[in-house]
């Protein structure tokens, strides 16, 4: 589904990644983590175009990502992303949120649309707050809503930046528990994250990034009972003593 | 000391109304022309396309490095003219109030691109890339999704520009078409009472603009609030 090969982007002088390569099968969940700065969020930005990268190859469902000529909004709307900060859009109720992308990327009716919103409203558990704006909703609902948004329009994999470090502590277990509804249902997800309760729940595999590169990438279970590197383990023993 | 008469006044209503129906209508048109042809330039000038980014970044600098007036007497000079030869019209026709609203259109969009720049780049970056992510095109992103906070962010500074524009709107006097000031001066002239009647001119724009200013400060409050 997703095949990142020996990606390499740069800022300038500096490096963000190097060497990157990774494969996500069909209705696979993939949790990346690592240290701040390590390049998580450019790696999941690359997957979707959203950055454009300097060398290497990263196809996504068939469709070669870096090429000239791939056209990126088409791609994008087949890829969910889902945003540290939510990024729901602020002067459009909860519903027109859902609807926009659906009517004038998809072209579908308003009121397929609509429909097709207020169901995934009801599964996010906020139907009822279908009128309001994101400003009245609390963060954990802010984000179910974005999940729902990227949902509604039928993507073949999503991807998630970090979806609950915004969160207040009582407000991370109802979005992760809609991403691991998400993942039993057999959604292909990237997921940057260091909740290491839900990797050890939902994924099948963990890739660990620092300084730009992938160090190291192993089954769930192995990965928390040896990690191969001493930075794998470091970071192990601050996020799991949290 | 100087023997005010304000006799002149009460008959000069009716004609002095005439000319603030002009003023507003060059207002009114400048304004919504200026906004729409500034949201284009601004958009051009965040262009990656250089050339794009480069002709806004032009016509941003040259009509604000020229003064008002000049803008004006070029268009009162040049394009009834033009106008009459493209349209065919009679010479009869009175184009200076067309002319004054392309001018003002034209000259405000260069001020109002740099607000609508600044109000773009006021909204986070996130948002963007949140509407890119849905599939959205870069100009979908655009309209959809960043203008509209874009312009709530800066109602009351387009505005506050609007009411600028409504003052500025007096120097259509150099082609002699009779805007409020224009309709003040005349009479005041006819009648010999000129400083009464520029003194009357003056406190009737005082107290519309300091009105619109204060509607512009509750609106903002409430905006922010
Ligand atoms: N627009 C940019 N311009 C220059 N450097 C950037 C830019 N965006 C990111 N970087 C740099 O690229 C590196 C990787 O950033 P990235 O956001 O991918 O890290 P991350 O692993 O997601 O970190 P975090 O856990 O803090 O979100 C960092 O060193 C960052 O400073
Ligand atoms: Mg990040």
């Amino acid at each position: 589904m997703i095949s990142v090969r020996d990606v390499y982007k740069s800022y300038g002088e500096v490096e963000v990644l190097a060497a990157c390569s990774v494969d996500v099968r069909k209705g696979e969940v993939i949790v990346v983590c690592g240290p701040s700065g390590s390049g998580k969020s450019t790696l999941i930005k690359c997957i979707n175009g959203l950055e454009p990268f300097e060398r290497g190859q990263i196809v996504v469902d068939g469709v070669e990502v870096g090429r000239r000529g791939t056209n990126l909004s088409r791609l994008r709307a087949r890829v969910g992303m889902v945003f540290q900060q939510f990024e729901l859009f602020p002067h459009m109720k909860v519903i027109d949120n859902l609807t926009i992308a659906q009517v004038k990327v998809l072209g579908r009716s308003r009121e397929e649309a609509r429909r097709k919103a207020l169901a995934l409203l009801d599964r996010v558990g906020l139907r009822e707050h279908a009128d309001k704006h994101p400003g009245q909703l609390s963060g954990g609902q802010q984000q179910r809503v974005a999940i729902a948004r990227s949902l509604a329009l039928d993507p073949v994999c999503m991807l998630f930046d970090e979806p609950t470090s915004a969160l207040d502590p009582e407000m991370i277990n109802e979005v992760l528990d809609v991403m691991v509804g998400l993942a039993r249902d057999g959604m292909t997800m990237v997921v940057v994250t260091h909740e290491m309760g839900f990797a050890r729940k939902v994924a099948s595999r963990v890739v660990f990034m620092d300084q730009g590169r992938i160090v190291e990438e192993a089954p769930t279970a192995e990965f928390f009972a040896q990690p191969k590197t001493d930075r794998a383990r470091q970071f192990l023993s601050k996020v799991l003593h949290h | 000391m100087y023997d005010f008469d304000w006799s002149s006044i009460p008959g000069a209503l009716p004609f002095l109304w005439q000319g603030m129906k002009v003023s507003l209508g060059i207002t009114a048109v400048a304004v919504a022309a200026g906004i729409a042809w500034g949201t284009v330039l601004a958009v051009m000038r965040l262009s990656s396309a250089r050339a794009v980014s480069l002709f806004a970044a032009g016509y941003v600098g040259l009509f604000r490095s020229v003064p008002l007036v000049m803008v004006l007497l070029w268009f009162f000079l040049i394009v009834p003219s033009l106008l009459r030869d493209v349209l065919r019209l009679s010479h009869a026709t009175d184009l200076r109030l067309a002319s004054a609203m392309v001018a003002f259109a034209l000259f405000e969009a260069a001020y109002y691109s740099e607000i609508i720049r600044a109000g773009i780049q006021s909204v986070s970056k996130g948002q963007r890339a949140a509407a890119l992510a849905l599939g959205m095109t870069p100009l979908q992103a655009m309209w959809h999704v960043v203008l509209p906070q874009a312009f709530r962010n800066m109602l009351p500074l387009l505005l506050t520009q609007a009411i600028i524009l409504f003052q500025d709107t007096s120097l259509v006097y150099v082609s002699a078409l009779a805007d409020f000031f224009g309709a003040a001066y005349k009479v005041g002239d006819r009648d010999g009472r000129l400083v009464e009647m520029l003194l009357f001119a003056g406190a009737v724009y005082f107290v519309l603009c300091s009105a619109a200013s204060w509607a512009v400060r509750l609106l903002r409050r409430r905006v922010l609030a």
